[in-house]
């Protein structure tokens, strides 16, 4: 009963964290923003030659590269 | 290849039956009580059944047998992860992002206006519009470009109808642009027209956002969601001062303007917010805008369930037979080109085949993003008209009705829109007025200012309190200036681009975006083309709203018949000829409608040639013609009037054309004996995955 108990506790705190965390993911992505975490990731995994921007400068760069092509908003 | 749809398990079966059941029998009541009003809550359940159904079966038909989604097969986004633009990603972030970006001002605006036909009217076509054509667009552009390597609507045009086919639509998107822009603007216009506290507020959201811009870059770089909480508290603040301003009898007239001022002014921000940096006010205007747009419309939904409104409007009223107040024009075609966001929506195909593709991890994903991210924009529009639906009558047409029609009194307005059939009192009219804190709801056109009312009073009934209502109602106009002004400085930058990028052809160092002499000048010239149409329409004495929101209606299903061009010719050149009809048939019923509105706009009784012509006529007689105050006000009426006729002619010959090179293709297409498609080749997802 305890350890039934606490795996419910641990599946929902996991389960709040994960919702928590993709909706910070679409708020983000709504406002043109990626993930940072993940092209952390992809640069250290397939481009280890490139230097990893901070996120302050990916931030930047996303920034200007949203208002840059056509589209992106609806009426 | 697995083109069956899976079995059902015999509980699913009962499942399904049930829900058609309660969804028939809800819409019977929708469609069949007369007599007495009916609550709102029918029409949100039958709404709901259809979208669940059409989404399980409709949906699932066109996954399964028309795209032929194959969850085995890689995507673009696993095929070329960028970690940047192509990312796969969870599906429910794809689906939020994607419905952030299709969501806008559109559907909450056509509705208003089409329900002066009656609810019954709007709530048919944005139910059967979307199942059958809205959703099939969305969907299937969004399955031809990740097939396509996440290729944009005008790459995948010229790859599979021919190079100038793809520039002809371009050029189309360009002008549909310039309409929105100016419509949309018209709208905030005839919200702020002599209202000193939403002028307030709305101007506050500048300083608003300059502070915001400056936060994010030096204090707290990227803190996207910390700085917009900070700038809902702002916002709701100014809110709250903008009734001091509203009360003061020395700062009310500081931010008391007419329409023609206020045109002016938001052509003049356009031009600055379009040549300022990105991050200093466009961008965090936008986060703002993001943010604000889904928590009102989870806002309006819920209170719509609590408040359970009853639907005041008839279902059906008279004006079916084109004689309505807010616009001319018979049910068809104009309630089609009326409600284009919320039931089919061109400007959807641009997003389908822009970001969306280049995240979705998984084919499997896309009928979901695609036609379900539609479905629950048409959710939007039905709550629209639900709110517009539930005010009384004669408050709805007082609000939508040009003032050359309802006078500029409460008196006069209420005597004549008695007439019309809604007796009204001029103490009801004025009394709405006070209790949202403004000196007069006539003639306030555009559907933000109908909404904002209807919401108010559903928000009220949930919360009451003193002068609640007017903090409610400034609340949802802030909401709609706010994300209006952003389209308006995002599209005068793409639309500055894109001009700069047709001047380049001419003269090279034009095209230069760093270049301030083709940056300013091509600004200007994209300031002044929606300019021109929004001044336009906010010196018609006519209203403007129902001359430029039939053109912005035709411009927007042309340019989805044009997509569902792409999707017919696509399926008959993947040899799926049996299928043709369901890209194909809605594009057919676009195309009649667009070519049958632009018909009648461009000769008969509502057209802008006649228009044209009776003031021209009044003109050679030596008469003055009302509205019309002099000669000058004359001849600008027939001007526009002969501009507003080209530009319908122009968006005629752009689908006729489009429909000619579509049958070419389609014919070529249908002789080949193998596919013709410019498909990628298939990767298969277990070979790159891991």
């Amino acid at each position: 009963m305890q350890t039934f108990r606490q795996d419910l506790l641990h599946s929902l705190r996991h389960g709040l964290q994960t919702g928590w965390q993709r909706a910070v993911q679409t708020a983000r992505l709504s406002c043109g923003v990626p993930d940072y975490d993940l092209y952390v990731r992809h640069l250290r995994e397939h481009h280890p030659e490139r230097t990893v921007p901070s996120y302050k400068e990916f931030f930047r760069e996303r920034q200007l590269a949203r208002y840059k092509g056509t589209g992106g908003r609806c009426c | 290849m697995n083109t069956a749809v899976p079995a059902q398990s015999p509980a699913g079966k009962i499942l399904w039956a049930a829900i058609a059941i309660v969804g028939a029998f809800c819409l019977g009541v929708v469609a069949l009580r007369r007599g007495e009003p009916i609550n709102a809550i029918w029409l949100v359940a039958a709404a709901l059944s259809v979208f669940v159904i059409g989404y399980r079966f409709y949906g699932k038909f066109i996954e399964h047998s028309v795209l032929q989604m194959n969850p085995a097969r890689a995507t673009p986004a696993v095929l070329r992860n960028d970690g940047l633009d192509y990312v796969p990603t969870d599906k429910w972030v794809v689906f939020g992002h994607h419905f952030a970006a299709i969501a806008g001002a559109g559907p909450l605006v056509g509705p208003v206006l089409a329900a002066q036909m009656g609810y019954l009217p709007g709530t048919l076509w944005i139910l059967f519009g979307v199942v059958f054509a809205g959703a099939v667009q969305d969907f299937m552009i969004l399955g031809l470009s990740l097939r396509r390597d996440g290729r944009s609507l005008g790459n995948m045009l010229r790859d599979e109808l021919g190079p100038v086919p793809g520039v002809v639509a371009m050029f189309g998107v360009l002008v549909l642009m310039m309409i929105v822009l100016a419509v949309l603007a018209l709208v905030v216009v005839k919200a702020l027209t002599h209202s000193p506290w939403g002028t307030f507020t709305v101007a506050c959201t500048i300083p608003i956002a300059l502070l915001m811009g400056s936060y994010l870059r030096w204090f707290r770089p990227g803190r996207i969601l910390e700085v917009s909480l900070i700038g809902l508290v702002l916002l709701l603040t100014s809110i709250w001062m903008g009734k001091a301003v509203y009360d003061s009898a020395t700062l009310a007239p500081l931010f008391d303007f007419d329409a023609k001022s206020l045109a002016w002014m938001l052509i003049g921000y356009g031009f600055f917010a379009s040549v300022l940096p990105v991050w200093l006010l466009l961008a965090p205007r936008d986060y703002l805008s993001t943010f604000l747009k889904i928590g009102t419309i989870a806002l309006l939904a819920l209170a719509i369930f609590l408040a359970a409104p009853t639907l005041q409007m008839p279902a059906v009223t008279k004006f079916i037979d084109g004689t309505g107040p807010v616009f001319p024009g018979k049910l068809f075609p104009f309630l089609f080109i009326t409600i284009a966001c919320g039931a089919v929506s061109g400007w959807h195909s641009i997003i389908a085949s822009g970001t969306t593709p280049k995240l979705l991890a998984n084919e499997g994903e896309a009928r979901m993003v695609g036609y379900g991210g539609m479905l629950m924009e048409a959710f939007v529009a039905i709550m629209a008209l639900i709110a517009a639906s539930s005010l009384h009558p004669g408050v709805y047409f007082a609000m939508n009705s040009p003032s050359a029609l309802i006078g500029n009194t409460v008196q006069s307005a209420a005597t004549a829109i008695s007439q019309l059939g809604f007796v009204v009192t001029p103490e009801q009219l004025a009394q709405t007025a006070k209790n949202i804190g403004e000196s007069s709801i006539l003639s306030r056109a555009g559907g933000a200012p109908t909404l904002a009312v209807g919401m108010a009073q559903l928000l009220h009934g949930i919360l009451p309190g003193k002068s609640m209502m007017a903090f409610w109602y400034h609340y949802a106009i802030l909401f709609e200036a706010l994300f209006i002004l952003t389209t308006v400085d995002a599209g005068t930058r793409v639309g500055r681009f894109m001009i700069q990028e047709i001047a380049g052809l001419f003269h090279k160092p034009l095209r230069e975006t760093r270049s301030w002499t083709g940056n300013l000048l091509a600004t200007v010239i994209c300031v002044s083309l929606w300019g021109y149409f929004l001044y336009q329409g906010a010196v018609d004495p006519l209203g403007g709203i129902n001359t430029l929101w039939p053109l912005f209606g035709i411009a927007n299903q042309m340019l989805a018949a044009i997509a569902l061009m792409l999707a017919t010719v696509v399926t008959v050149k993947m040899k799926r000829e049996r299928y043709v009809w369901v890209p194909g048939v809605p594009a057919v019923w676009l195309i009649v409608c667009t070519l049958t509105a632009g018909w009648e706009k461009l000769s008969g009784s509502i057209s802008f040639t006649a228009a044209a012509q009776k003031y021209a006529q009044g003109m050679h007689d030596g008469k003055l013609l009302a509205p019309a105050k002099s000669v000058a006000e004359m001849q600008r009426i027939v001007t526009n009037n002969y501009v507003d006729a080209a530009l319908t002619g122009l968006f005629m010959l752009l689908v006729l054309a489009m429909v000619g090179f579509s049958l070419r293709a389609l014919l070529n297409a249908w002789r080949s004996n193998r596919p013709t498609a410019h498909e990628e080749p298939y990767v298969a997802l277990a070979s790159v995955a891991g």
